[in-house]
């Protein structure tokens, strides 16, 4: 994986030193909070309802052993026992004191993480697909491009005062892992038939409060010209996008409003014109250094099929499960990849202990070359575990309450925090998650039901994705009240929907025997082969809303 | 400054979050600041809220606490609750963690 350069340690220390002056320059009253505020938020620290809240930026998703060691202790150290892996790939703490935050910093920095660029209106944490260089149909490792794009954007100060806050989301695979069609810019990587690398790009995606599918406005932008084309499409929304008015500042907006075809004409035009100056090239030279950070590990020379996995298999139920839904094919034979669900019956989606945090920090150094991925649905993976291995893997996972069998089921659930920490939330997302996870806990049940996303969030920011959860539930307040509003047929694949509002909300008490109506009527509905979104697309609302309003 | 109250309110007090370390804090009767929601001041009507939120800034310019704002709460029974799931949330912590926040911190009686 990268590793830093001596720019990016300078960069980092200098800013860990920065942020430690603002910091006491703000407790010893120097600083108002007016004129500290913007400079915590820069640096990931916010004020959430029982504390401040600390985000740190995991690029990609992508974490070595050393690292995820370092969050383990500081969430001992310097928080609960505890962090919260969220839909950016990234993990925030929920109890950290304002005074300690320094100290966290220079922890971070020396295991070469840091918070910059997590909150504010610049270009955010760049996500990616969490199975990088161990998927089948990979074209090219997408943390290449990332890493490339992380570095073109830190601090880059054309972008650090855009109208509203920015997201971009690489693939490199037709499989969409990571969402990006539902992002500021979706890069899909792409292969031409003269076998070129290239990139298909998307604009003017995103949730919230107006979800919008982004639209293509790019077939195939040459590998040396995608900083330059990214630089284009970032100049027209700095000139033109809304700042006015908050809720009508994002690209989604602007690209809504003056449509893709508008949208793509312009950014053609700057691109042509940032390519006669030929700045933004980007040397071989440069992406072939990069690339080597991501070199695949040795991988050994191994027969596909392990007979240690053929008996384990027989022999115990629990894994035969756990291989059914946590393991993902892996490109190199003899090989496979490991998905380590954060969701276990009854628990908070994306909650992990420091303890927790350390155990699967020594499995992937013992097992899956020292590397961890974040996933955007809230889960870690290891990305190259040998076959053999897997026996192991689980056995030690399941020490540490890590080898729930439930990846893609209906209990693998994305939940934002909802308002038992978010000073922004209307509702509680996690109560729900749980109690639905609770109701569905029977695993025959789960894979009777088969693939299913159910995606909660605390108000219409849509920090759980609630949009494109194949079943959606979004927390509102009437007059103090929690209530549920449930949207069926999203999707954050390839084929991307926004979900249909089903009908009037639900009480809390009623919400999850709704959820379960929802099922029942699927399981009725549909034809053999089917998931809960093929048969919704089949179907369409109306069944689901004739039969879940029927005695309501 | 942040509002979260019912317009009609009858009773109201005032909270914030201690600049330090973020804790969730209420305003006393002689102008400290209390974890315990028991210990807060409480406002009748729009004017004494009013003045009871005038007695947060001087502790927002001496740099003790952020961002003080009125909440509805009902005093039962010699005892003070906050009436809005997110008042009562933030007076008690995180209702999916009873381990931990002031439910965990402070004696039952005084959270």
């Amino acid at each position: 994986m990268y590793r830093y350069d001596e720019f990016d340690h300078q960069l980092v220390n200098e800013r860990v030193a920065q942020f430690a002056n603002q910091v006491a320059r703000r407790l010893s009253g120097e600083l108002t909070e007016d004129e500290f505020k913007p400079l915590r938020l820069m640096n990931g620290v916010y004020l959430q309802l029982h504390a401040y809240m600390l985000r740190i930026a995991i690029p990609y998703g992508t974490l070595s052993s050393r690292q995820l060691r370092m969050l383990a202790h500081i969430g001992r150290t310097y928080d609960r026992g505890y962090g919260h892996f969220t839909t950016r790939q990234n993990l925030q703490f929920n109890w950290p004191a304002l005074k300690d935050v320094p100290d966290i910093l220079k922890d971070l920095a020396s295991v070469e993480m840091h918070c910059i660029q997590t909150s504010g209106n610049c270009i955010r944490n760049v996500t990616s697909d969490q199975y990088a260089g161990a998927a089948k149909n990979e074209i090219e490792d997408p943390r290449i491009i990332s890493e490339i794009i992380r570095q073109w954007s830190t601090f880059h100060p054309e972008f650090s005062f855009l109208p509203r806050k920015f997201k971009i989301a690489v693939s490199g695979t037709p499989d969409d892992r990571a969402a990006i069609r539902v992002h500021d810019i979706g890069i899909q990587i792409v292969q031409d038939g003269a076998g070129n690398i290239g990139y298909e790009v998307y604009v003017g995606g995103g949730l919230g409060r107006t979800p919008m599918i982004a639209k293509k406005i790019a077939d195939f932008v040459p590998k040396e010209d995608l900083l330059a084309y990214l630089e284009a499409v970032m100049r027209v929304y700095n000139m033109y996008g809304r700042r006015d008015n908050m809720y009508k500042s994002r690209i989604k907006i602007l690209v809504h409003e003056i449509g893709a075809e508008e949208m793509k004409r312009q950014v053609d035009a700057e691109f042509a014109e940032i390519r006669k100056a030929g700045t933004l090239h980007l040397p071989q030279e440069e992406v072939d250094r990069i690339q080597a950070y991501f070199r695949p590990p040795a991988f050994e020379t191994l027969p596909d099929e392990s007979t240690e996995l053929n008996k384990a298999v027989l022999a115990d139920t629990g894994f035969a499960n756990w291989v059914k839904s946590n393991i993902a094919a892996h490109k190199i034979p003899g090989y496979a990849i490991v998905n380590i669900s954060l969701k276990p019956i009854g628990g908070t989606p994306g909650d992990c202990t420091s303890d927790q945090m350390d155990a699967v920090a020594d499995i992937a150094e013992k097992f899956s070359f020292d590397e961890v991925r974040v996933t955007h649905e809230q889960n870690l993976t290891l990305a190259h575990v040998r076959k053999k291995d897997l026996y192991a893997v689980y056995e030690a996972l399941k020490a540490h309450d890590l080898a729930t069998p439930n990846i893609n089921l209906i209990t693998d659930q994305i939940a934002c925090p909802g308002l038992d920490y978010c000073s922004l939330a209307n509702a509680r997302s996690i109560p729900i998650a749980q109690r639905i996870s609770e109701r569905f806990a029977d695993i025959a049940r789960q894979h009777e039901i088969g693939e299913l996303k159910i995606n909660t969030s605390g108000c219409i920011n849509a920090c759980g994705h609630h949009h494109v959860g194949h079943i959606g539930i979004l927390g509102v307040d009437k007059k103090g009240v929690e209530y549920y509003q449930v949207t069926l047929g999203g999707a954050a694949d390839e084929k991307t929907a926004i979900g249909d509002i089903v009908g009037p909300a639900f009480t809390e008490d009623e919400i999850v025997d709704a959820v379960e109506k929802v099922v029942n009527i699927y399981l009725d509905k549909r034809e053999a082969g089917e998931r809960f979104i093929d048969t919704y697309r089949r179907i369409g609302l109306a069944p689901f809303k004739e039969n879940l309003y029927a005695t309501h | 400054m942040a509002q979260h109250t019912r317009k009609g309110a009858q009773f109201q007090s005032v909270t914030a979050n201690r600049l330090q370390d973020g804790i969730v804090v209420y305003l006393t009767a002689d102008g400290r600041w209390s974890e315990s929601l028991q210990d807060a001041a409480v406002a009748e009507g729009k004017e004494a809220a009013e003045a009871l939120l005038a007695k947060a800034e001087p502790s927002v310019a001496d740099n003790t606490v952020v961002e003080p704002y009125l909440f509805e709460v009902s005093p039962e029974n010699d005892r003070l609750s906050a009436a809005s799931v997110r008042e009562i949330i933030r007076q008690a912590g995180p209702t999916v963690r009873p381990d931990l926040g002031k439910q965990a911190e402070l004696a039952d009686a005084q959270c």
